[in-house]
């Protein structure tokens, strides 16, 4: 019991820390061009957190979250386009290409903000929960669950790129200006907007420890090591695959839905197979299955990205193939089992330290 | 009815060029459950290999004939290679494979970026292949180009010697013992690892033959690779693992279901469709059209 009161305390010490630092000491200390790109990075450890869920303790590698972080960014993005544009005018890129002269029916829901608002969530998860239905019901698992979950980005991108009338094509939808009447030239707006993104991190966070902590947490991870156990026990794994599967959905969503005020577009290439993998690398190299672990080498990743990619673009790619090889070859921890092992050592070291005085008593 | 039989045709060779991508994949994947992501990236290597020898061999047909046995050999070996340095140490860790084998790929490209540049490379076909077959005449008629009808030929030549390999050969004995039993195979005198590393080289060559057959249907380029490995994979997802006929199938009806719906509608939405053909057939057949029937439970 005081062990658990000892994780408890910790992690809420942790998590005081984690929101002082979000809240206090990076809007202080950063510029305001620095604080934008940290939103930015934020963003990517929210599709951490349900990455850290669903492969790091259930054992479904997703290799497509790009497709949610996508529909959140999308239906977010539409509204505000709609917005921009005011009442009864269409959204700019729509006037450009020319063909239509009034809003097409699809997009028309997404002009009242609170449907736009909660479809940003609602919608990936129900494409989740459609897809892993049919996936996970019929036991398809590992590799092929991986490949398939990659082939629906590819097919979204391509989608989309496809219907370049409606959804705006290559170029994505651009140039957003306000949010919720809010302009987002503004720099405070933005500043605002990095407080949200921070609090949704924080409030992802939470929801997922107490996951992971819960009985269904215990659940998913003997899911994950072996599924035919807990079939024989009396559970249905397809359900438990299927909730962990469906939260990262909703939780990539709302972190694309963020996305786009923080940087102003969302685009094919922010969503296909390319972005969908690099949501896992930074997992990864974390520790896919701690959740700090995760949400660190997240942003670390996604900083490495911006620090190296913007002077030497050939040495990132480089770089971020050989995070791949040594962070999933050599290190399936990631950093985080490194902590682990450190203090694992400690521990053997004080108990070697205490075991000869115990004799000499 | 020219309409029909010539979506047909294009259907066909679609599949032909899917054939031959995921045949190399039916080796390493289907047989050996190992998920190689540079495998796209064995094509580019082909598909160079191919410009590097037009280049020094001034015969398009020559240079595209000795294109195809250094191909093999340029890409197997990469194959190999990539199993002895970091295949050999995740054959229980699948997923990880995947990962790993991504971060490759992407040094792979940028390494082809660096060495041949971003832009895309392109080859001249041979005289030989340039023009088409006529095969309905008349006003409405119904023409098979030749690139086409060699591509068709190579799939067919590729899946016959590799099933021939497979089947008769003491090598194809020894993957096909290995495949089905690894354990007992190892008690029984072979090398698990040697049997490994040749099905990985036998594997990754065939992908350097389809990165010579892709010159002659598109450009060459860093990302070729990455624009055809997932519908490559698709391919052994649904036709099963661990038989060469359900890819051999599978390819074809997939080329055909791609190249009708891409008449009926546009191409965006008929990958799509396509993509919903497969979730929905893997509802019926989970484990793809034909599998190895086991008792075990994974």
């Amino acid at each position: 019991m005081n062990v658990l009161k000892g994780r408890s305390v910790r992690a809420w010490a942790g998590f005081a820390g984690a929101a002082v630092l979000l809240f206090a000491i990076a809007p202080l200390a950063l510029s305001d061009f620095r604080l934008g790109l940290l939103a930015k990075y934020l963003c990517t450890a929210m599709v951490a957190v349900g990455i850290c869920l669903a492969w790091g303790r259930g054992g479904l590698l997703t290799l497509g979250q790009g497709v949610f972080f996508g529909l959140g960014g999308y239906a977010m993005a539409m509204h505000l386009k709609i917005a921009d544009a005011g009442p009864g005018n269409l959204p700019d890129f729509m006037q450009l290409y020319g063909t239509a002269t009034e809003l097409p029916w699809w997009w028309k829901p997404f002009e009242n903000p609170a449907f736009a608002l909660a479809a940003t969530v609602l919608l990936p998860m129900a494409v989740a929960a459609l897809l892993g239905l049919f996936i996970f019901r019929r036991r398809v698992k590992g590799a092929y669950f991986a490949i398939l979950s990659q082939a629906l980005a590819a097919a979204l991108a391509i989608w989309l790129i496809g219907q370049q009338a409606t959804t705006g094509g290559t170029n994505g939808l651009t140039d957003i200006q306000g949010f919720f009447g809010y302009s987002l030239d503004d720099p405070v707006n933005q500043r605002m907007v990095y407080f949200v993104i921070a609090a949704a991190l924080l409030l992802l966070m939470a929801i997922a420890r107490q996951l992971i902590n819960s009985r269904y947490g215990e659940l998913l991870v003997a899911v994950r090591d072996s599924e035919e156990r807990v079939r024989f026990l009396g559970y249905d794994p397809a359900n438990v695959k299927l909730v962990a599967y469906v939260v990262a959905a909703g939780m990539a969503g709302l972190a694309g839905a963020l996305f786009v005020p923080a940087v102003g577009i969302i685009s094919p290439a922010l969503i296909g197979i390319v972005p969908s993998i690099e949501f896992v690398i930074g997992a990864a190299v974390g520790g896919r299955a701690s959740l700090v672990g995760a949400v660190l080498g997240a942003i670390a990743v996604a900083w490495a990205k911006t620090a190296l990619s913007e002077e030497f673009p050939a040495a990132w790619t480089y770089f971020q193939g050989l995070l791949f090889i040594v962070a999933l070859a050599f290190l399936p921890g990631g950093l985080a089992s490194l902590a682990v092992l450190v203090r694992r050592r400690k521990a053997v070291e004080r108990k070697t330290a205490v075991i000869p005085v115990g004799e000499a008593a | 009815m020219t309409v029909i039989l010539g979506q047909t045709f294009t259907g066909i060779s679609i599949g032909a060029v899917l054939l031959l991508i995921a045949l190399g994949l039916s080796l390493t994947f289907g047989q050996m459950n190992v998920i190689n992501m540079a495998h796209g990236e064995f094509i580019m290597a082909g598909a160079y290999t191919t410009y590097v020898l037009q280049k020094s061999i001034s015969s398009a047909g020559i240079s595209l004939l000795v294109a195809l046995p250094v191909a093999f050999l340029v890409s197997g070996a990469l194959g190999a290679l990539l199993e002895w340095l970091l295949i050999r140490r995740l054959y229980l860790r699948p997923l990880d494979t995947l990962l790993v084998t991504w971060g490759v790929s992407l040094m792979l490209q940028q390494l082809a970026r660096d060495i041949f540049g971003a832009p895309n490379v392109q080859t001249r076909a041979p005289d030989w292949l340039t023009g088409n077959i006529t095969v309905i005449g008349g006003d409405d008629p119904l023409t098979f180009a030749n690139s086409r009808l060699f591509i068709l030929g190579l799939a067919v030549a590729a899946v016959v010697a590799l099933s021939l390999t497979l089947r008769l050969t003491p090598l194809g004995r020894r993957i096909r013992a290995v495949v089905q039993n690894r354990d007992l195979a190892e008690v029984s005198g072979i090398s698990t690892s040697t049997v490994d590393r040749t099905a990985f080289f036998l594997g990754s060559g065939l992908a350097g033959v389809a990165g010579v057959a892709l010159t002659l249907v598109g450009p060459i380029g860093p990302t070729m690779g990455t624009n055809v490995i997932i519908d490559a994979f698709l391919v052994i997802v649904v036709g099963g693992i661990g038989q060469l006929k359900g890819t051999v199938i599978v390819a074809f009806v997939l080329g055909v279901l791609q190249s009708v719906l891409e008449y009926s509608t546009t191409v965006s939405v008929a990958k799509v469709l396509v993509l919903v053909a497969i979730v929905a057939f893997l509802q019926w057949r989970p484990q793809g059209l034909y599998t190895l029937r086991t008792r075990s439970l994974v």
